[in-house]
């Protein structure tokens, strides 16, 4: 799946996007952002208050309880700002 | 008649006259149009800034305007809808954002346009950074942005 950063968790992780393949026990957005920050120092500054990330699954909305199974692309980003 | 939203996302400036002028143009059933800009500050918290720096995600951008769009259209009897939402550098003075409703009455012109701006604020997914002698830094969300989302939701 491909992953992608925005805002403040982008210039933290380093990356825009990425792709990567997390072990089939990694079933939710928590799971995720759990395994992403065991992988290095980046992400876990990236992830270090996990309650202030917001997370999309194929361009929607979602809570991080949502089951990552099937998701083609996964967004993680602050709270938005526009308007 | 179906109405289909205008939805835009773009880099350029854009001309607020004209897109209000466009929605009521030649008709006469639309009796009330409201349009609400959003425009750059020279200041944030009481600090001068240089230029604001919107950052966006392509494609996700346009689907969740587009899913409020719907919905605004579902819940309130409107002849037309323009959004447009601009992206990149955007120096004090400039339009950010732009809503602007047509209706046959102006109490659903209103209502959709808060509606609207109320959903962009808080789940439009767009991200500002501001400048200034300071250096840059990202502008924060607000709790009060979120209330007022909020109260759109039916129980």
């Amino acid at each position: 799946m491909k992953l992608k950063y925005f805002a403040w968790v982008r210039e933290r992780v380093g990356k825009a996007e990425e792709t990567v393949e997390p072990p089939a026990e990694v079933r939710t957005v928590a799971d995720l952002i759990g395994w992403l920050t065991a992988r290095d120092d980046a992400y876990a500054y990236a992830f270090e208050k996990p309650t202030v990330i917001r997370a999309a699954i194929d361009h929607a909305h979602v809570k991080q309880d949502a089951a990552i199974i099937g998701a083609r692309e996964i967004a993680f980003f602050p709270p938005m700002t526009g308007g | 008649m179906t109405v289909t939203a205008t939805i835009r996302i773009q880099e350029a400036d854009f001309d607020v006259a004209q897109e209000i002028a466009t929605l009521s143009k030649g008709r006469t059933d639309v009796g009330a149009v409201v349009s609400f800009s959003g425009i750059c500050r020279g200041s944030e918290q009481g600090e001068p800034i240089a230029a604001l720096t919107l950052e966006h995600y392509p494609g996700m951008a346009e689907a969740e305007i587009t899913r409020h769009a719907d919905e605004a259209l579902a819940r309130w009897p409107l002849q037309g809808l323009t959004i447009i939402h601009r992206f990149g550098r955007i120096a004090p003075g400039e339009n950010i954002v732009l809503v602007v409703t047509a209706s046959a009455h102006r109490r659903a012109a209103f209502e959709a346009a808060e509606f609207l701006m109320d959903y962009l604020k808080t789940n439009a997914p767009f991200w500002k950074r501001e400048e200034s002698a300071r250096g840059t830094n990202w502008i924060e969300a607000r709790d009060h942005d979120d209330a007022a989302a909020a109260r759109w939701t039916k129980s």
